[in-house]
């Protein structure tokens, strides 16, 4: 395996392949902050070159954290699919990115070549791509799921709802659910964020939402994003959920941090199979965000973005019905400014659809990061450009729990009516009926919250 | 707020507490709402102005002139929508029936938001005066942060003492407590001013009621989560409790949280730690939080666990 690579005369010697990798990342503080980023930018161009050349079947057979000392390894590798990877085996990172890249090469194709990828490799080849690239090769892909009703088909953007509420107040989350369903907003799912992880709470929380959308009659789904343990709880004490939620992270020590295990997810999913109320077959949701195994110093010398890529290879194997990474949330010592978040919200999308899950995005940020809603907003066209499945919406793009800021409710349906998307098709009848949307954008009732009274 | 109010306050609360057991917690009534302490955007009246134009009062420390924003002044010949819309907004503090020129926000709601988040950036950066400092009793002890610029890149040394603060709380702080409650700025300066007295009085008070033992409050400056592991490994207490200032949000900038965790230690795991957030007064109200945090703090003793093991232990 060569390490080395000659550029303008210099001569640039990696150690090892993990600091190959680090090092042909984009500039992130999070791999600063971790001491593994490139000492400046020639060497990020050496890295990147060197990497370039490396064959898939090298990278396998190098593995950054072995299959017998952390289970989202063993998962990753025992979900490879054999022949589809031997077929591609001697591929170099660069042949990759041209064979993702090529006009033969659609939804069908790189669905089979993702069997026969790993995480690493995945990672891999977005180190070397352009934001256009991703963008590109990203809206190839289509992802259907069904949890209550299908979402992911070409030409939609979804989105959650997140009506959440500083004190997890019940009158004062539907308020805030009646006015994003005038914007059409919810056709992913109506997903709470609590701020108290109890039982009781998050029981509240699932009936009430639960009752509403049946007494408007809305295909959706919902979900509380308590911790796993305590949706379980709530589930078995004959709370009705969709799916269950889960923050995952691209390590079994990270996830041991979160309080979570490989057999744990697939302990809730099979809850979820036998006495959620979502029909499936998909249950599952995951949010991810690079940065995190640093954060619980569990991350191994591995750079952020190929932890972030594992977080997807972890999650792939629960057949989840949405994952998203919340791309700006983390803070400004993993990715600094809008630049960097920009790039992660791209990088993530990308390598999420490569992993073949459905992909969607909180594009957010919060205050103590260099970006403002200018920058979401450019995000979230590009996003919506590369066919994300869905993103996040709060009133105004003000989460009032969280303190930090997402999309807003008018942006989603801007996005939608800019980029001649439409949600859902399920909901989008729905919201028809409520002439919330007419002729594919906002309709007469849209934005009247008195409509559901 | 005077001590006498706090300890009702905090006996009634812990009453309430201990005779609904089972009932994980208490719904906090919400209370509403105004977003004035950032300053408020109003439309000066309409006939006077082109179209479009608007003007603003920053009024980061004063009440605008006479009048609160526009739509929560119901004039009285309201129709029943205006009304169920009144009625709704009361009951968040999210920007809901904000209304819309085409499917984008009307201008006013745009700068309004503009603005909240201008005054959210601004008080990122911010001390907390010594006064409460003296009058709460706390001695300051540093990080190995130098400034502001430092902590926001490297939280990594927001999670440990300086040498000299490793020192004095060795001198200083009782040794093997019950109860460390340690309060830090964080990433709000504004959060401890607005919150930390009520909360830290009323929590006191709710551990004596509860005859837990506190050991010697302190301040750290420019602390993170995490810490709470060195100074659990120093002072070797049952309960560490941390009080910061969270990152500064649109609705309030000044949003205290509390970390608890049972017996934390260097690699002590994220999930064994519980937070309480939220508290200012637009949230959970300072006092009623330092109530609660109290009789929780008696859980986690009775338990021996705190986060998801608490969660476990309780079956």
């Amino acid at each position: 395996m060569n390490l080395k690579t000659t550029l303008g005369g210099e001569v640039y010697h990696f150690n090892n392949l993990k600091e190959v990798f680090a090092k042909a990342n984009e500039e992130k503080s999070g791999d600063r902050l971790a001491g593994l980023a490139a000492e400046t930018v020639q060497e990020r161009i050496a890295a990147k070159t060197v990497l370039s050349d490396i064959t898939l079947g090298e990278i396998r057979s190098h593995p950054f954290l072995p299959a017998d000392e952390d289970e989202v390894s063993a998962i990753i590798e025992g979900d490879i699919n054999e022949p589809i990877y031997s077929s591609m085996k001697n591929w170099s990172v660069a042949e990759l990115r041209e064979y993702i890249l090529s006009n033969e090469t659609g939804d069908r194709e790189l669905k089979r070549i993702s069997k026969g990828l790993n995480s690493e490799m995945i990672a891999a080849v977005t180190k070397l791509m352009s934001n256009l690239d991703l963008v590109h090769a990203a809206n190839k892909v289509e992802i259907l799921t069904t949890c209550n009703i299908t979402i992911g088909h070409k030409g939609t953007l979804s989105s959650r709802l997140q009506p959440n509420h500083p004190t997890d107040n019940v009158d004062g989350m539907i308020a805030s659910l009646k006015d994003g369903l005038s914007y059409g907003i919810g056709d992913a799912l109506i997903g709470i964020n609590p701020v108290d992880d109890s039982v009781e709470s998050v029981k509240r929380l699932l009936h009430a939402t639960h009752d509403f959308i049946d007494d408007w009659q809305i295909p959706t789904q919902n979900c509380v994003l308590a911790h796993v343990t305590t949706q379980m709880k709530a589930i078995q004490q004959g709370a009705p959920a969709d799916m269950i939620f889960q923050s995952i992270a691209g390590t079994e020590a990270a996830n041991r941090s979160f309080g979570i295990s490989a057999e744990l997810i697939a302990e809730a999913n099979d809850l979820a199979k036998r006495h959620g109320t979502g029909t499936g077959p998909q249950r599952m949701y995951f949010e991810t965000g690079q940065g995190s195994e640093l954060s619980a110093e569990a991350h191994f010398g591995i750079d952020q973005l190929t932890l972030e890529s594992r977080n997807y290879g972890f999650a792939r194997h629960y057949d989840p019905y949405i994952v998203n990474t919340v791309v700006g949330f983390i803070g400004p010592e993993y990715l600094y400014n809008s630049k960097q978040v920009i790039r992660a919200g791209l990088e993530d999308h990308f390598m999420g659809k490569m992993h073949g899950i459905p992909m969607g995005v909180d594009i957010c940020y919060t205050n103590h990061i260099k970006a403002d809603q200018n920058d979401i907003e450019d995000l979230g066209v590009l996003l919506t450009a590369a066919g994300v499945n869905f993103i996040i919406a709060t009133p105004m793009g003000d989460d009032c729990m969280l303190n930090y800021q997402s999309m807003s409710y008018h942006d989603v349906a801007t996005l939608n009516q800019t980029l001649g998307k439409t949600p859902a098709p399920d909901f989008l009848k729905w919201l028809e009926k409520m002439g919330v949307y007419e002729n594919g954008h906002l309709g007469p009732n849209a934005g009247r919250i008195s409509l559901f009274s | 707020m005077d001590e006498q109010l706090i300890q009702t306050i905090t006996k009634l609360v812990v009453e309430k507490l201990q005779t609904s057991e089972n009932e994980t917690k208490q719904e906090v009534p919400v209370t509403l709402y105004s977003r004035e302490a950032k300053g408020v955007l109003t439309e000066t009246s309409e006939e006077h102005k082109a179209a479009g134009e608007v003007t603003f009062h920053q009024t980061a420390d004063q009440k605008p002139p006479g009048k609160k924003r526009q739509r929560l002044e119901p004039s009285p010949e309201r129709t029943q929508e205006e009304e169920l819309v009144t009625d709704l907004q009361a009951k968040t503090p999210a920007r809901i029936a904000v209304g819309r020129a085409g499917s984008r926000p009307k201008t006013n709601t745009w700068l309004q938001f503009r603005l909240d988040h201008a005054a959210a950036v601004d008080a990122v950066y911010g001390e907390v005066p010594d006064e409460l400092m003296n009058k709460l009793d706390l001695f300051q002890v540093s990080t190995r942060v130098k400034d502001k610029e430092e902590y926001i890149r490297r939280p990594d040394l927001g999670r440990k003492l300086s040498d000299e603060g490793k020192e004095l709380i060795k001198k200083r702080c009782q040794s093997s407590p019950a109860v460390q409650i340690v309060v830090s700025n964080g990433l709000s300066a504004k959060a401890i001013e607005e919150n930390a007295e009520d909360v830290y009085l009323s929590l006191v008070q709710s551990l004596n009621n509860g005859k837990v033992e506190t050991g010697t409050s302190f301040y750290v400056d420019k602390g993170r989560v995490a810490l709470m592991d060195e100074i659990g490994e120093i002072l070797q207490p049952d309960v560490v409790i941390l009080l910061i200032g969270e990152r500064p949000g649109l609705v309030s900038a000044e949003s205290l949280s509390a970390y608890l965790c049972y017996k934390p230690r260097i690699g002590t795991i994220e999930a064994d730690r519980m937070v309480v957030s939220n508290i200012h007064k637009g949230g959970i109200p300072p006092v009623e939080a330092g109530a609660y945090l109290g009789t929780l703090i008696q859980k986690i003793l009775k338990y021996e666990a705190s986060g998801v093991s608490l969660v476990k232990r309780e079956g």
